[in-house]
């Protein structure tokens, strides 16, 4: 950034949006890399359950494997949309 | 004991090639016995890129199908004499590369080598898989740039699960980082990844930074490896990269941008 930009509070710092969204992908993909099988198709179901509910998108969710000593933590974690429309039909769009 | 080394990425065009002549270049120059491998079969490259492309009679797979010896196939480096080079056939055969045929050959180069270093074709096919099997230790060659990460990611994970040692349940793979074509003046313009995001985002640990430079290029139309082109910015930082490599300790370089003047730190460029 130049500092005319700063000044005028122009930000375009494009590698920012680049490192986040390599941090999510690289999340998901160790995850379905690295997860036991059944947690990846856990994972599956548990967001086809979720979308007979509410139509979420996918880039809304996140589920993460973490390590704590012994304990394996699965997160998930869905940001439901403004207004959910409580249907037994919507699909989790992919 | 010799020293297998894969120079990989997954995605092309990432800097490999370039990195595994002056790799191998480097250790040479300090007096060991080295050979660099091009495991790109039908994309053969790196005989251009080290300035042996007339000289090359049999190749890799000649060898693996007995239709000439390793010492045939291999090429003495004209500037440095503990160098040799293995081109890659440009066979249009997916299959020519044989699991058994590699692992003999690697066998063989063991015997009167210090180091192997293995220039891995792009993707994840079987001249990539190939080219990483074998290995102690892997280059992860990575440029500033989303794919480029995400690529390299992956083969992080593959080199965890489909290398011999992790097979064997051996050690694993030593991995290293080497950033390369590194533009610090786009970094301080929030346009393209920094050393310390990279090295975050794949977690391993960083043995140099290459910076974009153009002497890279007319190495390459000499066939020099740039590490040879001494006083070049790319040939020092090859040079500093080796050194780590081999256990020194020497400070990154070529991470800052050329001072600008006030006008256009003020305008951009
Ligand atoms: N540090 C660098 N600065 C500028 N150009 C580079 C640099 N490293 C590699 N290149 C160029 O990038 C292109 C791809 O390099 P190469 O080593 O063949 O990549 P790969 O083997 O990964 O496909 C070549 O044209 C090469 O000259
Ligand atoms: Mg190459």
């Amino acid at each position: 950034m130049t500092l005319l930009d700063y000044l005028l509070g122009r930000k375009k710092k494009t590698a920012s949006v680049a490192k986040e969204r390599l941090q999510i992908i690289l999340a998901r993909e160790h995850f379905d890399r690295d997860g036991p099988d059944f947690l990846v198709a856990m994972k599956k179901d548990i967001l086809d359950v979720v979308g007979k509910y509410v139509a979420v998108d996918l880039d809304r969710i996140q589920v993460t494997l973490d390590k704590n000593g012994d304990t394996e933590i699965l997160e998930l974690n869905i940001l439901l949309p403004d207004t959910h429309k409580p249907s037994g039909k919507v699909q989790v769009l992919r | 004991m010799a020293k297998i080394i894969v120079v990989t990425s997954g995605k092309g065009g990432v800097g490999k090639t370039t990195t595994s002549a002056s790799f191998a270049a480097g250790l040479a120059k300090r007096g060991h016995k080295t050979v660099v491998i091009d495991f790109d079969v039908g994309l053969r490259n790196l005989d251009l890129i080290m300035g042996c492309e007339r000289r090359v009679v049999y190749d890799f797979v000649n060898v693996i199908q007995g239709e000439a010896t390793l010492v045939q196939a291999l090429i003495k480096d004209k500037r440095v004499d503990t160098l040799n080079i293995l081109p890659a056939s440009q066979t249009r055969d997916k299959d020519a590369l044989t699991q058994e045929g590699v692992e003999g050959i690697l066998e063989q180069l063991k015997q009167t080598h210090d180091y192997i270093v293995c220039d891995s074709p792009a993707g994840i096919e079987t001249g990539a898989i190939m080219a990483l099997h074998y290995a102690d230790e892997a280059i992860v060659v990575t440029n500033p740039e989303v794919s480029s990460v995400r690529d390299s990611d992956r083969i992080l994970g593959i080199l965890a699960a489909k290398s011999k040692r992790a097979l064997d349940g051996l050690e694993p793979v030593k991995e290293h980082l080497l950033v390369t074509r590194y533009d610090p003046s786009r970094v301080d313009q929030g346009q393209m990844l920094s050393i310390e995001d990279i090295q975050e985002l794949l977690g391993i640990s960083l043995i140099g930074v290459i910076p974009e430079s153009q002497s890279v290029l007319q190495a390459s139309n000499a066939g020099l490896p740039v590490i040879l082109d001494e006083g070049s910015d790319s040939g020092q930082a090859y040079q500093d990269f080796v050194a780590r490599f081999l256990g020194e300790e020497r400070p990154m370089r070529f991470l800052e941008a050329e001072r600008k003047g006030f006008l256009k730190r003020l305008f951009g460029t």
